[in-house]
């Protein structure tokens, strides 16, 4: 079997496995050693890519295989990956495989939990290795309605209410997203040739202007929901904040970039004519989702809903940067998701392991954990460091290249709009130091907090393995780059070229 | 003629013949208990034997024909009545039927000749004899409970409802005849229609089909005969008796009414917007879970019409397609109800509440079953409801498309309550564990497995495109 295909394969093996078993134990054991083998496949896929480049494999897409489904309509299960979806499926394998230990202490129906989170991994995986459009959109909604169940039954808070939220505004996104996709179909080819769905041979056709005004605007607010633009956002820090650790690591860290990757490899890619004509209003957009998210992380006092209006600002990073349309951007934007979604899987699994310790997310509530749980504490700093900016992680390395290729433009407009976004940053400081300071430094305010007892060894080995990410990323970030700037030619190529 | 050219009816014959030895048990056999057996064995074989060999030909002078589409559709149909069937044993054996079970069936059977009639006419006199053969002993059966008084009430309901949408019906085929001089589909093919008068009359006939098909604004009925009649019927109504409407109504528009093709497409664009939107809108309220499917399945009447709005060989094979899955899917729903209305007598969404922690296995049956009816992959529901989406895109309906994707979403919320009351609400008294017999637990792992493999085996739908095309 094909190293792609193997991916998707895998996790179903799992989920049938989980069928079969009852005990709590083994239930752990077949998830964690599922998705163990998930994460040294992704592993092993970049190794695979890096080789059969360096061979001098120029094609756009590698490992592609394609097998005829629907043939009256053209459907084909078609896979393939380029730079941008090897890094991005390497992300999904780190998140999922500590999503997992993150998830230890589930008890409460355990099989069907593990159950629907390997379900809506298998949709993540999918979903970038597709390059027919049709299975595409399969994968997406697989990823997303398992969140219904994760969040309606093993949530906290109002969780019903949120679920709900979440689930009927992102499937109301792919709704339209629908629409999109069957509109790119039907323009899929020139007169009289067969339609397809296939992402590459549509790239090769250009779609008339008129029917590319009225999908793009489609295609791309479908993704944009899953990548929190703003006004469609207002599912995420309900959603975020309800849901068990591992749905909102899986979530925030991979589902949302569903979200910028759709709209950069399907709305921008398939329609750069009306992608550069309607980029501007788009940019205001995720400019007040930059800008709105950050501040309404700074006035909340829950720590979920803290890192979730934050995922807000970094996730509207991402679509303001595939709207800055050059290299430089795009490269930001792809190293934003990656950043975004280590950081905050593993501040969304401290938070998970706090908020089991200390019984409250409360801000206020809590006080002096650094003394008490130094090593989840220490952990916390460094995600915080991580989110903020600060040179040597992950998040420097994006945000820098996002700006700098944003500042490329030389128009007012756009200007203004780098601007607005970089005042971000400073937002960011804010509410991530505010929360350091405030509960990990400081006096112990609860006596009953001192009885808590810091990280064991299931809860230090996805934190650790997020950090090694995380610094690996911020000391060698031209290494990604690397794996990440060929296979954005094409798409810069086809959005450059549409401009002039 | 020779007399094995009859060979063409054999789906109407073999059924014909499996109801008179009905007749004929009901008076051999004392123990009524023993038919059920006998009865389904029947119904099975003649399920099976309809597959076999092709029946292509006409009879009559043209008046009832036979071809590979038209075999499908009754094969389809079979198989949907096959699993209504093995449902309706549990109810069957309940102390109150246990004189009526051979009249169940025979009833039950008489409906289906008439529907076989009913897709295989090739004239309108032959269709309308189909469609009253389907219609009066239906009625019969949606009174089956006698005891209770909301069954009869829904059967006067039916039956007056039905006589005068077929009134409306024949005034709408006499108009066409005094203009034409022919009730032949074949004649009638010929000629140009696009006369003020035969709008009129195709309008008449029309309603009288939506009716059947409980389209928005002809749906009136559907909620109060869905809630009232025992939920074994209720299911054979909202799929087999939706389904065969379905069929003739495709078949007479892509046929009979080709030359018609841009005013029923007005029209049947008005009628989806109305009837997905209002079956959907009234679907959020109910309480009643019978009530809530009878919704549920008049929204999704009006997606079917996304799909003849392909106007097309793609849009005929993708209603069929849909129609099959949606036998699967909605028998599935019906199957739990009934299960569940036997053994407890609750028919109130809230009464399933927790019935995950009871009954798991009908709870994720019932959960595949509403997701597949929303649309969610990899159900098979999904395949089909994107591939109406496609037929109607093909004519650029793509607004319709944007309204019928929203109503995705609204339907998405009340099957999502339906899951939420079985998974997520607590109960402290949650329906006691049902243990099912073989001929139900049969019957679901017939629909899950349709459920399941419709969509991603492929060559199903590629068959049905290719019959689709000798339309």
């Amino acid at each position: 079997m094909d190293i792609l295909t193997s991916l998707v394969i895998i996790p179903i093996l799992t989920v049938l496995a989980l069928l079969f078993v009852k005990d709590l134990k083994q239930v752990r054991l077949i998830s964690a050693a599922g998705m163990f083998i998930e994460l040294i496949q992704s592993v092993r896929l970049v190794f695979m890519y890096m080789a059969e480049r360096a061979s001098g494999n120029t094609s756009e897409m590698v490992f592609q295989k394609s097998y005829q489904w629907f043939e009256s309509i053209n459907i084909q299960y078609n896979v393939g990956v380029d730079g941008i979806s090897v890094v991005m499926i390497l992300l999904t394998g780190i998140i999922i495989f500590t999503g997992i230990f993150a998830s230890w202490k589930v008890t409460y129906l355990a099989k069907e939990f593990f159950i629907s989170l390997i379900i809506l991994a298998t949709g993540v995986f999918g979903f970038f290795i597709s390059l027919d459009l049709f299975t595409l959109f399969l994968f997406y909604e697989v990823a997303v309605l398992p969140m219904y169940l994760l969040i309606g039954i093993w949530g906290t808070g109002k969780k019903e209410y949120s679920a709900m939220k979440l689930t009927l505004m992102l499937m109301g996104g792919s709704a339209f997203l629908l629409v999109g996709l069957l509109g790119i179909y039907m323009n899929s080819a020139p007169e009289g040739a067969p339609l397809t769905y296939n992402i590459l041979e549509i790239a090769k056709h250009t779609i008339p202007i008129e029917a590319q005004r009225f999908f793009f605007p489609l295609t791309f607010v479908g993704f944009g929901v899953l990548g929190a633009l703003f006004p469609f956002h207002t599912w995420s820090p309900d959603g975020h904040a309800s849901a068990p650790t591992a749905v909102s690591m899986l979530h925030a860290g991979v589902l949302m970039k569903l979200g910028g990757y759709g709209a950069l490899r399907v709305a921008m890619y398939l329609m750069p004519e009306a992608a550069n004509e309607m980029a501007w209003i788009f940019i205001i957009l995720t400019g007040i989702s930059v800008i709105y998210g950050a501040l309404g992380a700074v006035v909340q006092t829950d720590l979920k809903y803290i890192n979730a209006y934050s995922s807000v600002s970094h996730c509207g990073l991402v679509l303001f940067a595939i709207l800055m349309i050059n290299k430089t951007s795009f490269n930001g934007a792809i190293l934003q998701m990656l950043s975004h979604g280590l950081m905050t899987a593993m501040f969304f699994a401290l938070i998970g392991m706090i908020y089991g310790r200390a019984g409250t997310r409360d801000i206020k509530k809590l006080g002096g954990l650094m003394k008490v749980m130094p090593f989840l504490a220490v952990m916390y700093v460094i995600a915080g460091m991580a989110s903020l900016g600060l040179p040597g992680l992950s998040g420097f390395v994006a945000e820098m290249t996002i700006f700098v290729g944003a500042f490329q433009h030389d128009d007012l407009f756009h200007r203004i709009a780098t601007i607005v976004a970089v005042s971000s940053i400073v937002v960011t400081a804010v509410y991530i130091l505010r929360v350091v300071g405030k509960i990990l430094f400081g006096p112990i305010i609860n006596d009953e907090h001192k009885k808590l007892t810091d990280a064991v060894w299931h809860e230090k080995l996805p934190l650790i393995v997020l950090l090694i990410a995380i610094v690996g990323m911020g000391i060698a970030p031209l290494w990604i780059s690397d794996l990440i700037l060929d296979s954005l030619q094409p798409i810069v190529d086809k959005l450059v070229i549409a401009a002039n | 003629m020779d007399i094995s050219n009859f060979i063409i009816m054999k789906h109407e014959l073999l059924l014909t013949i499996a109801t008179l030895l009905l007749l004929i048990a009901e008076i051999a056999i004392n123990d009524k208990k023993k038919i059920i057996p006998i009865a389904i064995t029947l119904f099975g074989l003649h399920t099976i034997y309809g597959f076999i060999g092709n029946t292509s030909g006409e009879l009559f002078g043209g008046m009832y024909k036979n071809s590979a589409l038209i075999v499908l559709m009754k094969n389809i149909l079979n198989i949907g009545v096959f699993i209504v069937i093995l449902q309706a044993r549990n109810w069957l054996l309940k102390e109150e039927n246990k004189d009526n079970i051979s009249e169940f069936f025979i009833l039950l059977f008489a409906t289906l000749v008439g529907m076989n009639f009913m897709i295989s006419s090739g004239d309108f006199l032959m269709f309308y004899l189909g469609l009253e053969l389907a219609t009066i002993p239906m009625a019969a059966l949606v009174a089956y409970n006698t005891h209770d008084a909301k069954s009869s009430e829904s059967a006067l309901k039916l039956i007056m409802s039905a006589a005068f949408s077929s009134a409306i019906m024949l005034f709408g085929i006499s108009l066409m005849y005094g203009q034409f001089g022919s009730l032949y589909f074949i004649d009638l093919i010929a000629t140009n229609m696009n006369s003020p008068l035969t709008i009129l009359a195709f309008i008449m006939f029309i309603s009288g089909l939506a009716f059947k098909i409980s389209l928005v604004p002809f749906h009136f009925w559907t909620a109060d005969v869905y809630e009232g009649a025992p939920t074994n019927v209720t299911a054979y109504l909202s799929v087999i008796s939706k389904g065969a409407a379905v069929f003739i109504l495709s078949i007479l528009l892509f046929t009979v009414f080709k030359s018609l093709v841009t005013v029923w497409s007005d029209i049947l664009y008005v009628l989806a917007v109305l009837t997905m939107t209002i079956g959907n809108l009234f679907a959020l309220r109910q309480t009643n879970i019978k009530r809530f499917l009878a919704f549920s399945s008049v929204a999704q009447a009006g997606f079917i019409l996304l799909g003849l709005l392909g106007t097309n060989e793609l849009g005929m094979a993708t209603v069929i397609y849909f129609v099959l899955i949606y036998i699967f899917t909605n028998l599935a729903a019906f199957g739990v109800v009934s299960a569940i209305e036997n053994a407890t007598s609750k028919v109130k969404i809230e009464d399933y509440n927790g019935l995950y922690h009871t009954n798991p296995n009908m709870s994720l049956l019932m959960m595949m079953a509403l997701f597949s009816l929303a649309g969610i992959p990899p159900l098979a529901g999904f395949f089909g409801k994107f591939f109406l989406f496609t037929a109607a895109a093909q004519n650029g309906y793509f607004w319709l498309i944007i309204i019928a994707v929203i109503n995705v979403t609204i339907s998405l919320y009340y099957y999502l309550m339906v899951v939420k009351a079985m998974f997520i609400n607590k109960n402290e008294t949650p329906i006691a564990r049902i243990e099912n017999d073989i001929y139900t637990k049969i019957s679901f792992v017939i629909c899950l497995a349709g459920i399941f493999v419709l969509g991603f085996y492929s060559s199903i739908f590629e068959y049905i495109n290719s019959v689709s095309i000798g339309l």
